[in-house]
């Protein structure tokens, strides 16, 4: 394993440019988590540090060196594709086997049996090893194909959206057992998904992808709590971040064009009146729908909550963030 | 309530498909019953009008064909003694005795070693080429495929007379190479569409994880590529094979002995000594052969063909 940097990587499609000079550190042992919404680049990204594709310019090292012409053998890269991609030809069985069996890294025999079963065992697929790879549901084809990758250590795992077509359980399961084999072995996790849990409680590191362009990179508390822009801090956060005008609530700097609400940053009980529209329960929380100046706003209260639609509750920012007209934050 | 699929079919429409099959399958397979018959008739039953449906099977055509005989004196024939085997019975019953043995051995072992030959070349070239095509940037790529495929647009016998000039200066005349060579430059625009058309329908992620797997670009494609190609590989060798093995005017035209295939010399066995039609059958039913355990082998990989689709993405 080593660190995995990337460093003013730019790809073009035709005239269309999908990354726009990124940089970015991936440091040795991290979880690195790329967010963004679809076409923002995120699996262009991963092939360039896999070395299916090569950068128009920019440069990609591994450990220091520089990885420029190398074959994804020669990086020694694990990649889940967002398409599964399992060789139809071949059994689940051999579709585990078979990176372990390329000439990179020749496994013996007894070694193949006891990892391929160890993989399988973990992602809950050991009942289906005989199966044709094509004769699987789309859940288990993502399971394999996670599989494919987890028989290996390889320098630098690449993940594309690998829980996407899981169930709740499946995918709560799997989030826990991918944690754990990162902290255990040590490995680094290059990780694209959409879904915030994920984002939140495997990163180490988040990276906001904004149309091929990175636009922050840090912690997932930093980028939750200090996002550099609108576009940033909805990408995290559940229900989102509430985006209203910055003269709704009075002490906003002079710049300010927007205020950006988390949910839990809505005190109730003082301030000002806001108005009731739906209350959805969820169990261990509840949903308020408010209607405030023209605004709707979404918070979270208490899951005992009496309030109904029609009500009234007095509320009030806490922590507020300020936008400015291009929806960059003012420190 | 009867079950209604929309998917399968009623059991009075499959018994209408089954028995148009059926009709289509006995009217195709009548001239090779003829043909497979007449070569167990003797040659007096072979040309008895009307044609007899029953008759008392010998196999004086396969020994026809297999050798040459001579017309024999009485003398001759009682100087030699008894006849020692089955088929010199056979043939001492028309007078005749045998002389050596035929040419047809040779000529189908030529057909052999020519078909399979370029079929396989064919093969080689074709999927490398096909390969190409699909996947790499190409310069002229299009251009090319039309001009591989303008040589098809004429039948192939129209430039006998260059070819022939061509393999005589280059000494490949009456040669098998020069004959490989021939089937195979005629087949390969073919091999290299259809194929192309088949590696096309193989998605590249496959050999993208092959490669992250760890495997050269050579290997996934080795490994990936062509077994899923099978199908079409498959169907494409047939075609090949067919061509080759039935091709009559450049044999008759560019062979004469040790490169001669079968099908110039079948017609030949005609002129010893009268009609001899069972010989002729005798000849085109092993002709067959070859052909029909080829098909028969493959025919795996053709009806994996059918459920290709499960290819999911
Ligand atoms: N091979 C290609 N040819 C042309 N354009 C491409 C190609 N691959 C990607 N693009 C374009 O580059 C941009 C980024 O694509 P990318 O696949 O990286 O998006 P993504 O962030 O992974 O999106 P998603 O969440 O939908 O998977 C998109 O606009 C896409 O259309
Ligand atoms: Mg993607």
């Amino acid at each position: 394993m080593a660190d995995v940097v990337l460093e003013n990587v730019t790809k073009k499609f035709g005239n269309h440019t999908a990354l726009d000079n990124v940089s970015l550190t991936i440091p040795d042992g991290s979880f690195v988590v790329l967010l963004g919404p679809t076409g923002a680049g995120k699996t262009t990204t991963l092939r360039m540090v896999s070395g299916l594709d090569r950068p128009d310019s920019g440069n990609i090292y591994f450990g220091g060196r520089s990885v420029e012409g190398h074959t994804p053998a020669q990086r020694n890269v694990a990649m889940v594709f967002q398409q599964y991609s399992l060789y139809p030809h071949l059994t689940v069985r051999q579709n585990l086997e078979f990176p372990l069996k390329s000439p990179l890294l020749k496994t013996p025999r007894e070694a193949i049996d006891r990892k391929v079963n160890a993989i399988a065992e973990v992602l809950q697929i050991s009942h289906k090893l005989d199966n044709k790879a094509t004769a699987l549901s789309g859940g288990e084809m993502q399971r394999v194909s996670i599989g494919r990758a987890l028989v290996r250590t390889p320098q630098i795992y690449l993940m594309d959206e690998p829980l996407s077509s899981l169930d709740a359980k499946l995918r709560a399961d799997l989030r826990i057992e991918l944690k754990n084999i990162q902290a255990k072995s040590g490995a680094t996790l290059l990780y694209v998904t959409h879904d915030q849990i994920e984002a939140m409680t495997m990163a180490t590191h988040i990276g906001v992808l904004h149309e091929g362009r990175l636009v922050q990179f840090g912690s997932p508390r930093e980028v939750y709590e200090h996002p550099v822009s609108i576009y940033a801090a909805t990408k995290l956060g559940q229900p989102r971040i509430n985006i209203i005008p910055a003269d709704t609530f009075p002490g906003a700097p002079s710049r300010a064009v927007h205020i950006g609400l988390r949910p839990e940053h809505i005190t109730q009980g003082s301030g000002q009146d806001a108005l009731v529209r739906r209350v959805e329960h969820l169990g261990d929380q509840t949903r308020l729908h408010l209607s405030f100046r023209k605004n709707d706003l979404i918070t979270v209260t208490d899951a005992h909550t009496r309030l109904k639609s029609g009500d009234t509750v007095k509320i009030q920012p806490d922590k507020p963030l300020y936008f400015d007209a291009a929806g960059m934050r003012l420190a | 309530m009867s079950s209604y699929s929309v998917t399968e079919p009623s059991g009075r429409q499959k018994l209408f498909a089954g028995t148009l099959v059926i009709l289509y399958a006995l009217i195709t397979i009548l001239p090779l019953l003829w043909i497979i018959g007449t070569s167990f008739k003797s040659p007096s039953d072979a040309i008895a009008y009307p044609p007899k449906t029953f008759f008392s099977p010998t196999l004086e055509g396969y020994v026809n064909l297999f050798t040459t005989r001579t017309r024999a004196t009485e003398e001759d024939v009682k100087a030699l003694g008894e006849p020692t085997t089955w088929y010199d019975r056979i043939v001492r019953k028309d007078g005749f005795i045998i002389a050596g043995p035929s040419r047809f051995m040779e000529r189908f072992s030529n057909s052999i070693v020519i078909g399979f030959g370029s079929t396989v070349l064919c093969i080689v070239l074709g999927t490398a080429a096909a390969y190409a095509f699909s996947r790499f940037k190409v310069p002229l790529k299009d251009d090319l495929l039309f001009f591989i495929l303008s040589t098809r647009m004429m039948p192939p016998i129209a430039v006998a007379i260059p070819i022939f000039l061509m393999f005589r200066s280059l000494g490949l005349n009456d040669t098998h190479l020069g004959m490989i060579l021939l089937y195979t430059a005629v087949n390969l625009s073919l091999a290299v569409w259809l194929l192309k058309g088949f590696i096309d329908e193989i998605p590249i992620e496959y050999e993208e994880a092959a490669l992250i797997d760890g495997y050269t670009r050579f290997q996934a494609f080795y490994k990936v590529v062509l077994p899923q190609a099978m199908t079409g590989i498959a169907s494409t060798a047939i075609f090949c094979l067919i061509f080759a093995w039935n091709e009559y005017a450049f044999a008759v035209l560019l062979t004469s002995g040790t490169a001669q295939t079968a099908p110039p010399f079948i017609p030949t066995i005609i002129g010893v000594g009268g009609q001899d039609w069972p010989a002729v059958a005798a000849g085109a039913t092993l002709f067959l052969v070859p052909v029909m355990i080829f098909t028969i082998v493959l025919r795996k990989h053709l009806l994996r063909g059918i459920t290709f689709g499960a290819v999911r993405k």
